[in-house]
């Protein structure tokens, strides 16, 4: 490769990692162009941690290459280094600083003066909704505010390429609402993010591109779009409030079906394609006087997307 | 380049530092658990051991204080343990920083707490009849001894802690590496009593010869020689482990 290659924000070819007997990755391409979301999609064990921390400098690879902003991960660390941010998996905070020193710890490593890492360090906790925490031990923090406060970590240095390793796990959906719109938001700044997650909708929500990994190869790769008309349509599930009314529910779901109804248990369901499906079929059941109990339309799961792509469960 | 090595460095020194303020009970706590054994041998054996407390203090202190050293070279394992295990590690190696601050930096600050327990062992010594019979220079000189052995001494815990799995493995292999080097030693009695084999290990070990050198410094008596010891033990040991500790510390993270 030509070394300054900046089509792309975060190029790699062929990257093979072993870890004795397994395999983590597997030959694994990836391309982003800069200022776009690529959402790598995979399930437990698929290697999505493994190709962060080879694109963040943390590990080589055993074969292949990889370039973040022109720099050869391998070769240009330290450059690579000046250009990312990375929230790992799993938080990697200092417990027993506070919130505003684990910042300014950041700020102070990067050069910011004094005055400048305290400024960067409020600013950044003001809009992690942590200020009321920002004097308390980060040991002390609950799961979600130490998420926070790992992102907003990542964020000192304003890096032009960011790695969230399943930023969400274990946010409440509030929390994973909120950082959704910071991701967005870094997006729309022309930030460059790597976004790993095992869930279809938070690839949906963010990626503008998904590529879909297990066992340490690709299988698939494609936008959110692609995959899911791949994978199927969305599920309407009606479950209806009069048992007896079960019959004339599922004629009503028959008329926005895309495909067969079944009836599962006390359950109508039915794959449907057209947008306005969901509305219709609302208005037609409150037409009709049949009340339901519970009514949904549910994309996919990541189990359905790999039983699809590859044959196989997830 | 280097400029940003010492910036960084100082930083995380920082760092290591600042939770002594959220935590000052923690500087007392570190000092406890010496600060008893001063009373224990002062009080209960120094009658027994050498007549009389107040003598058997001033042949005991200089032993506690390098005892008291050399268990907590420990903490700069169990601390760069901790951070690789948390994963803050992780997030210092994914910033443009020197790719040695880490390690520096948990070092110093390190050194720095040594200073610390080294000087409140020797006022509580003060306090309790411990008398200085040599002057300033030579006190700050058994200071600098003792603390270039600690640095010296550090590099095996930093070894350790890179072998190891958990914070709490490098703690227990501390003390049991360390617990029989210093109590099989010359640091709270004469080795003259000991049987023959014992007597010959604790004239050679380091906690003998700093503890010797550390009593020349403070209270008189023969200096040269066991300074001499502890400065080729501190270098011996700095050319051995610190070589090891660093390729075991690339390896490992
Ligand atoms: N340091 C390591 N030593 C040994 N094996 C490892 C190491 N890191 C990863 N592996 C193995 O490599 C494979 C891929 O792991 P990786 O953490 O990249 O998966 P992942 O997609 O991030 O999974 P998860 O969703 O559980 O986080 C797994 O089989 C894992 O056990
Ligand atoms: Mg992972």
């Amino acid at each position: 490769m030509s070394g300054m290659d900046t089509t792309y924000a975060i190029h790699a070819e062929g990257l093979v990692k072993r870890f004795g007997e397994t395999t983590a990755l597997d030959g694994v391409d990836l391309a982003v162009r800069p200022g776009t979301v690529l959402g790598l999609l995979g399930p437990n064990g698929a290697g999505k941690t493994t190709a962060v921390r080879i694109l963040a400098t943390l590990v080589r690879p055993d074969a292949g290459h990889a370039e973040v902003g022109g720099f050869d991960v391998a070769r240009r660390p330290h450059e690579v280094r000046g250009l990312i941010g990375l929230t790992g998996q799993y938080a990697s905070v200092d417990e027993t600083l506070t919130g505003t020193e684990n910042l300014l710890m950041i700020g102070r490593l990067l050069g910011l003066s004094r005055p400048a890492a305290r400024a960067r360090a409020a600013a950044l906790l003001e809009r992690f909704e942590l200020t009321a925490a920002a004097g308390r031990a980060a040991g002390k923090y609950s799961g979600g505010m130490r998420r926070r406060l790992d992102l907003a970590a990542s964020l000192v240095g304003d890096p032009r390429v960011l790695y969230l390793d399943e930023p969400t796990t274990g946010l409440d959906p509030r929390s994973r609402n909120e950082v959704w719109d910071i991701v967005r938001g870094l997006v729309a700044d022309g930030v460059t993010v790597l976004l790993t997650t095992q869930y279809l909708d938070e690839a949906d929500q963010l990626a503008g591109e998904i590529v879909v990994i297990d066992h340490g190869r690709v299988i698939a790769t494609g936008t959110p779009a692609d995959l899911k008309s791949r994978v199927g349509a969305q599920t309407v599930t009606v479950r209806p409030a009069v048992i007896d009314e079960t019959g004339r529910i599922r004629e009503a779901v028959g008329r926005v079906a895309a495909g067969p109804v079944d009836v599962s248990g006390d359950v109508v369901l039915a794959p449907v394609s057209d947008p306005g499906a969901l509305a219709k079929l609302v208005r037609d059941l409150d037409e009709q006087g049949l009340a339901v109990a519970e009514l949904a339309l549910r994309s996919p799961s990541l189990d359905e997307v790999f039983l699809s792509l590859t044959g196989a469960r997830a | 380049m280097t400029t940003m090595a010492l910036r960084n460095t100082g930083t995380l020194a920082w760092r290591t530092l600042v939770q002594i303020k959220h935590n000052p009970f923690e500087l007392i706590d570190f000092s406890v658990q010496p600060i008893m054994f001063l009373l224990l041998f002062t009080y209960v054996f120094g009658g027994a051991m050498a007549g009389s407390p107040a003598e058997y203090l001033t042949f005991a202190l200089p032993g506690i204080v390098v005892q008291n050293l050399i268990f907590a070279t420990m903490n700069t394992g169990i601390g760069l343990n901790t951070d690789i295990t948390k994963g803050v590690f992780d997030r210092l190696r994914s910033l443009p920083i020197a790719r040695s601050a880490p390690l520096a930096g948990r070092i110093l600050a390190d050194v720095i707490k040594q200073a610390w327990a080294v000087a409140l062992l020797l006022v509580i010594g003060i306090v309790l009849g411990f008398r200085i019979e040599t002057g300033p220079a030579a006190t700050l000189g058994a200071i600098g001894l003792l603390l270039v052995f600690a640095v010296a001494l550090s590099w095996v815990s930093v070894l350790v802690a890179m072998l190891v799995s958990t914070p709490e493995k490098v703690q227990i292999f501390g003390f049991v590496l360390f617990f029989p080097l210093t109590m099989a030693s010359g640091a709270f009695v004469d080795p003259a009593t000991m049987p023959g084999w014992l007597q010959a290990f604790a004239e050679v070990n380091p906690t003998t010869v700093v503890a010797d050198a550390v009593r020349g410094l403070l209270s008189g008596g023969p200096v040269a020689g066991p300074v001499t010891w502890s400065l080729a033990w501190a270098g011996g040991l700095l050319v051995v482990f610190a070589p090891l500790a660093v390729r075991a510390f690339r390896r490992r993270i």
